[in-house]
């Protein structure tokens, strides 16, 4: 699904340059969920981005199912994302002035959907994450989790290859959290690949695989045995 | 290629930002506002302009003698030059080519009356062609004609306000007046734009007046038009051969500025033509500086409306949005704003001249307007100035990298 090889990342920083990842190796398999966890600095967050194609690296290998990511023109950039991935942020990134329903068929219009199934695949992701009566609600109406839940139906609409995560518990209580979590172990339950960046450990616990890094090196790489959110709620 | 979709996007943005698209909406409607009225102030005050000279013929050439005030060839200063008959046959025939209307004329005051109505007026004497420098209009009956001068018929064309002090609401047109104990029959109803006092006037053949008043061939005035495929130089240069012809004739010595006096109004239009077009480079300028006004502000809105979405446009590029779906839709919200609020402000400046314009007369300002295809010219150049502003900052947030905008919290 998912292969990095040597892969370098530095950010200048004035005259000087801030060498963030230092050889990244990296493998994932196709149904895997994956915590990339560490302090913060140590380069989780530019390795999601980097993933997500929202960034691009110096040097190294990148392949996403497959396909090399290097050296893409805006166009293309926008078009693997729009096929492959599916986002979501600590701080949800629905856009305000739509409603749900509207925020979660985004992705399908720029995928060139028309209006009328648009809305029914929309309309059938929200139900899937149990909002499908707060369709026509704008996200200020909503509460943290679903804000969430819509952000990650979202997410799905397009039906990516891999889901991304940046801290997707970062601003939820703990109830609320494992509530996310639940989902997301559902999810990967029916075969979706998913990557979380977290930097809390029940959260990571509850991944299949822990990938530590520090100071832009993978420490660690260990197989854990999951944690389902059922025995812990 | 209409993109209902796309389109769809952009009302939503508009509505559901309208405070931001009132403001910046306002911006370009002030813009073409001010600049409808600066405009249409401008035309007004050039309507005045026109106006003041439509009475007379713009090529018009007028004639007058009086005393000489130098003395020439053995002759006294302060011999008086009367014109004749003769003068008038010697310019038309000496200036035939040059020449398109002439008329001389002759003044007399007269005391009107007709039935018990009875008033004073002042009845010009003269050849057909006065019509046409006069620009009278005859709208009853017809003018003084060639058979009249011929026969010296006493028949007159009279004022529109002669007709309504004298005739009341009996039919002017072939009853008989009596001027200074003399019938003349009425031929003609006049109007002319030159003001109430050329409608109080009275028209006589030439000959019919030289006969009764004097029996003589004496001119007061003569008048004429020069031809107009003349331009402007030529036409300087015929008035002074004219003058110094007729200064010639009559023993006149050349300095002498009182005896023979040929006045172009030429000239006098040439001025008129000079702060006119003065007053439209003024116009331009001022016009061209509102635009660029609005320009400036459609640029500000646009760069503000960018800086205000990037993280909108982050998210937008997270979940595949092209660059090229991210220009278009900043560039047509403005687009469609800039549009709709330039003509908003075309119809405010339009109805706001139609408004304030009588209570504008007393300034020199006549009917203020402005022509449609000029705003509707400045509000598409404001839309296109728009677009071109509004490209540079959408083209740059197509190009902001959606890391950097969703890092921007």
């Amino acid at each position: 699904m998912l292969k990095i090889e040597d892969l370098h990342k530095s950010y200048p920083i004035g005259n000087s340059s801030l060498h963030v990842l230092k050889g990244i190796n990296l493998k994932v398999e196709d149904g895997e969920m994956v915590a990339i966890m560490g302090s913060s600095g140590s380069g989780k967050s530019t390795l999601l981005n980097i993933i997500g194609i929202l960034d691009e690296f110096d040097e190294g290998v990148y392949e996403l199912d497959g396909v090399p990511i290097k050296n893409l023109t805006e166009k293309k950039a926008a078009i693997y994302r729009n096929k492959f991935l599916g986002f979501i942020f600590q701080s949800f990134n629905l856009i305000n002035y739509k409603n749900a329903l509207e925020n979660v068929a985004l992705p399908l219009y720029y995928q060139g959907m028309k209006r009328k199934q648009r809305q029914e695949e929309a309309m059938f992701h929200l139900g899937k994450v149990g909002l499908k009566e707060w369709a026509h609600h704008l996200p200020n109406e909503l509460s943290g989790g679903q804000k969430q839940r819509v952000a990650i139906a979202r997410a799905l609409a397009a039906n990516p290859k891999l889901l991304l995560a940046d801290e997707p518990t970062g601003a939820l209580d703990t109830g609320t959290s494992y509530e996310i979590m639940e989902f997301i172990q559902q999810l990967n339950d029916e075969g979706k690949t998913i990557l979380i960046v977290t930097h809390e450990e029940d959260i990571a616990n509850m991944c299949k695989r822990i990938i530590r890094l520090r100071d832009g090196v993978i420490m660690e790489d260990t197989f854990v045995n999951q944690v389902r959110t059922k025995q812990n709620v | 290629m209409f993109d209902l979709d796309l389109w769809r996007e952009i009302f939503q943005s508009i509505n559901k930002n309208r405070t931001r698209s009132l403001l910046s909406g306002f911006t370009v409607a002030f813009a073409i506002l001010l600049f409808t009225i600066l405009f249409g102030i401008a035309n007004g005050l050039n309507n005045t302009f026109t106006e003041a000279f439509v009475d007379d013929a713009t090529n018009s050439i007028f004639i007058r003698s009086g005393l000489t005030t130098k003395a020439h060839k053995g002759l006294q200063a302060g011999r008086r030059i009367q014109f004749k008959n003769e003068d008038y046959d010697y310019i038309k025939e000496e200036f035939d080519e040059k020449v398109q209307y002439i008329t001389s004329r002759i003044y007399r005051n007269v005391n009107a009356t007709f039935r018990n109505e009875q008033n004073s007026y002042t009845v010009r004497a003269v050849h057909p062609d006065h019509q046409f420098l006069e620009k009278t209009k005859v709208y009853e009956g017809r003018y003084i004609n060639q058979l009249d001068l011929d026969n010296k018929t006493k028949v007159v064309v009279i004022g529109r306000l002669v007709d309504e002090d004298l005739f009341l609401k009996t039919t002017a047109l072939g009853k008989y007046i009596n001027l200074s104990g003399l019938q003349y029959k009425v031929i003609g109803v006049f109007s002319d734009d030159g003001g109430d006092n050329e409608e109080r006037l009275i028209y006589m053949p030439i000959t019919t007046a030289q006969q009764i008043y004097g029996n003589n061939d004496y001119v007061d005035q003569i008048n004429l038009t020069y031809n107009p495929k003349m331009n402007y130089d030529q036409a300087l240069a015929f008035s002074s051969l004219l003058s110094k012809k007729l200064k010639d004739r009559f023993n006149v010595a050349k300095s002498d500025q009182r005896a023979v006096r040929v006045h172009n109004l030429a000239s006098e239009s040439k001025g008129i033509e000079t702060m006119t077009s003065g007053l439209g480079v003024i116009i331009l300028v001022i016009g061209f500086g509102t635009l660029i006004a609005g320009i400036v502000g459609v640029s500000n809105i646009m760069i503000f409306i960018v800086k205000e979405r990037t993280k909108e446009i982050g998210i937008r590029k997270a979940l595949g949005a092209q660059p090229k779906a991210i220009v278009s839709i900043i560039l047509l919200e403005s687009v469609l704003i800039t549009a709709i609020a330039g003509y908003v402000g075309l119809l405010a400046g339009m109805g706001l001249l139609e408004f304030i314009s009588p209570s504008l007369e007393e300034y020199f300002i006549t009917n203020p307007s402005v022509s449609t295809s000029l705003v509707i010219g400045a509000t598409i150049t404001l839309i296109v100035a728009g677009a071109i502003a509004g490209y540079l900052p959408a083209k740059k947030a197509s190009r902001i990298k959606p890391i950097v905008a969703l890092r921007d919290k």
